[in-house]
């Protein structure tokens, strides 16, 4: 097993007859991975079973080559932020950290200085003596951010983590994990904000009905989508002239000019021999300013994939 | 694996008693354990003011047996009985159901190392209610009594020793029906079935043959009591242990059937899920 990677082999769950996730096979590894899937499609339960939370029915799981049914030797270099937005009753926010870390087995001033920091990266020092029970949604998902983050984790599993942050602070965490991820550490994101996901996320894990129907760099997922063929802008002067040249190319299914009079949108099976073919056809008198997918991000594959088309690669 | 593991052990068992003993004294829902454990004392406490009032002299001998019969059949079998139930069920169960346990299974502690904490933190929690209880009802016992009388009980008639012996006893008893609860709070959801089962088994403890009499709580209990209850006729035979164990076996053999719950329970802990969603 992998020291580097998170590793699924052929892992199971079900909740008596009911799927939870079935045959996922994956790795990932570091960096930021974003779990993206409708609501019941698996997310939470691939999190929990990362985290030990659930035992698979069937298969293996290998955490940074640690087994999670051993959370006494997991937990040492992960962090996770649930999705369960329940405490243990009367406690602080400082508390909840501080007790978190106590019961890593640190001494008191550590614990306690590592609280503080953890707090003051989450924008939560002002609040941190006041009852859990007496925060907002968008306090309680910081405290629980906190917590994940004040023992320093190599990896971070965050189911949801920017539900109900302001925008202010939903920018200032997405840094964090970008900073994070730059360290070279696991971020695991799960979103239904797939813009945001597409924003921060190196690898991308799709899930539908418990099933992972395409994992691996966004790019890397579009150009398998075989279903759809690829959507590339060109932005350019004359494109209802280019879009004329265009249509002769046998690996051009569809071409049509931009809404906005300024481009030409290019639909190709074959995207690397279009980008070929398309240096020989631009002659004198178009100005060729930026060719780029269109349709080359987590919301396209997202609906091509999951959505009402369906698909598979 | 860390080289000492003792010492971290240690530490994270001192960080749940820190999080639990608090939790489990100050919880409003465990108000009634309170109401059971000191309502004995309460009445006793009456008792002795209007002694006391009416310049009654009472018979300390006569109040001592009344006190083992209550100490026998309320304190034991149904105080530090269902006060058990109330505490020891809801370690885990209850945080189940509350949805706050994964707060725990988040942290780097050995399932085992959990148990044992949030074990030791409802014996202490128990054990400071119930010999609370104990103590005081049997200060009640002395408060009414000639002062020389009470001294010479103490001091010269072994009462010291009963005193002692009754303490020691309330505590054993938290400790095993600590264990019984708590690897009972594995097996069902619903604690009216094992409380129900584990009193039924446990009062027909003297029709049991020899062996199967040793795999209860209240067996060892009873021998443990300082004095014989005083109950004749029809119920006479609760109060009557026969074949009891003495001291030097009895501890021993309630701490067996306890760590025995204790293993069985720490099976069951470390395989434990996190699924709120069917609680």
């Amino acid at each position: 097993m992998s020291e580097r990677e998170i590793v699924f082999e052929n892992v199971s769950k079900f909740y008596g007859e009911v799927l939870g996730v079935n045959r996922v096979n994956l790795t990932i590894p570091p960096g930021i991975t974003g779990l993206v899937g409708p609501n019941g499609s698996g997310k939470t339960t691939l999190m929990n079973l990362m985290t030990g939370l659930l035992r698979p029915s069937r298969g293996r799981i290998s955490v940074l080559g640690v087994a999670p049914d051993q959370p006494e030797l997991l937990f040492r270099f992960l962090g996770y932020c649930t999705q369960f937005d329940s405490f243990p009753r009367g406690m602080t926010g400082y508390q909840f950290v501080y007790s978190y870390l106590r019961l890593h087995g640190k001494p008191d001033k550590e614990s306690a200085e590592m609280a503080w920091h953890a707090l003051e990266r989450v924008k939560l020092t002002d609040a941190a003596h006041r009852k859990i029970a007496a925060y907002s949604k968008g306090m309680r998902q910081r405290i629980k951010l906190a917590q994940a983050l004040s023992p320093c984790p190599l990896v971070l599993v965050l189911d949801e983590p920017l539900n109900g942050l302001d925008p202010l602070v939903r920018a200032e965490t997405i840094a964090l994990f970008r900073a994070l991820a730059e360290e070279g550490q696991h971020v695991i994101i799960s979103s239904h904000i797939l813009h945001e996901v597409d924003a921060i996320s190196d690898q991308v894990i799709l899930l539908s009905s418990g099933y992972v129907v395409a994992e691996g760099q966004i790019h890397g997922v579009r150009t398998e989508v075989e279903d759809h063929p690829m959507q590339i802008l060109i932005r350019c002067s004359k494109p209802a002239h280019l879009a004329s040249r265009i249509f002769d190319l046998d690996t051009v299914v569809e071409a049509r000019v931009h809404n906005d009079g300024k481009g030409l949108l290019v639909r190709t099976r074959e995207p690397e021999r279009f980008y070929l073919m398309l240096n020989r056809l631009v002659v004198d008198g178009i100005d060729l300013e930026s060719v780029a997918p269109a349709d080359d991000d987590v919301h396209s594959v997202y609906e091509y994939l999951i959505g009402t088309d369906g698909g598979s690669i | 694996m860390n080289p000492r593991p003792w010492n971290l052990w240690r530490a994270q068992v001192e960080a749940i008693l820190r999080l639990e003993i608090r939790k489990t004294l100050l919880a409003r829902r465990g108000l009634w354990i309170y109401l059971l454990a000191f309502a004995p004392a309460v009445l006793l406490w009456i008792h002795a003011g209007l002694n006391l009032r009416h310049g009654r002299v009472c018979d300390l001998g006569k109040d001592s047996l009344i006190f083992a019969a209550m100490f026998q059949f309320f304190y034991l079998r149904l105080a530090i009985f269902f006060g058990c139930v109330g505490v020891f069920m809801n370690l885990f169960r209850g945080e189940m159901l509350e949805k706050s346990l994964h707060y725990y299974l988040l942290a780097p502690v050995r399932r085992e190392v959990l148990l044992v904490g949030k074990y030791l933190s409802g014996v202490i929690a128990t054990s400071a209610i119930f010999c609370s209880g104990t103590a005081l009802a049997l200060a009640a016992l002395f408060v009414h009594v000639p002062r020389a009388a009470a001294e010479h009980y103490l001091f010269a008639g072994g009462g010291l020793g009963h005193v002692l012996g009754y303490l020691g006893t309330a505590a054993l008893a938290c400790v095993g029906y600590g264990g019984v609860f708590l690897v009972m709070s594995f097996l069902f959801r619903n604690p009216i079935i094992p409380a129900a089962l584990v009193l039924v088994w446990e009062s027909m403890n003297p029709f049991l043959p020899s062996l199967l009499k040793k795999i209860s709580v209240i067996f060892y209990l009873q021998s443990l009591c300082p004095v014989p209850a005083p109950i004749h006729g029809d119920w006479s035979f609760l109060a009557v242990v026969t074949e009891p164990a003495p001291a030097y076996l009895a501890v021993p053999g309630l701490l067996l059937v306890t760590f025995a719950g204790l293993l069985l329970a720490a099976r069951k802990v470390r395989r434990l899920e996190i699924n709120y969603g069917t609680e």
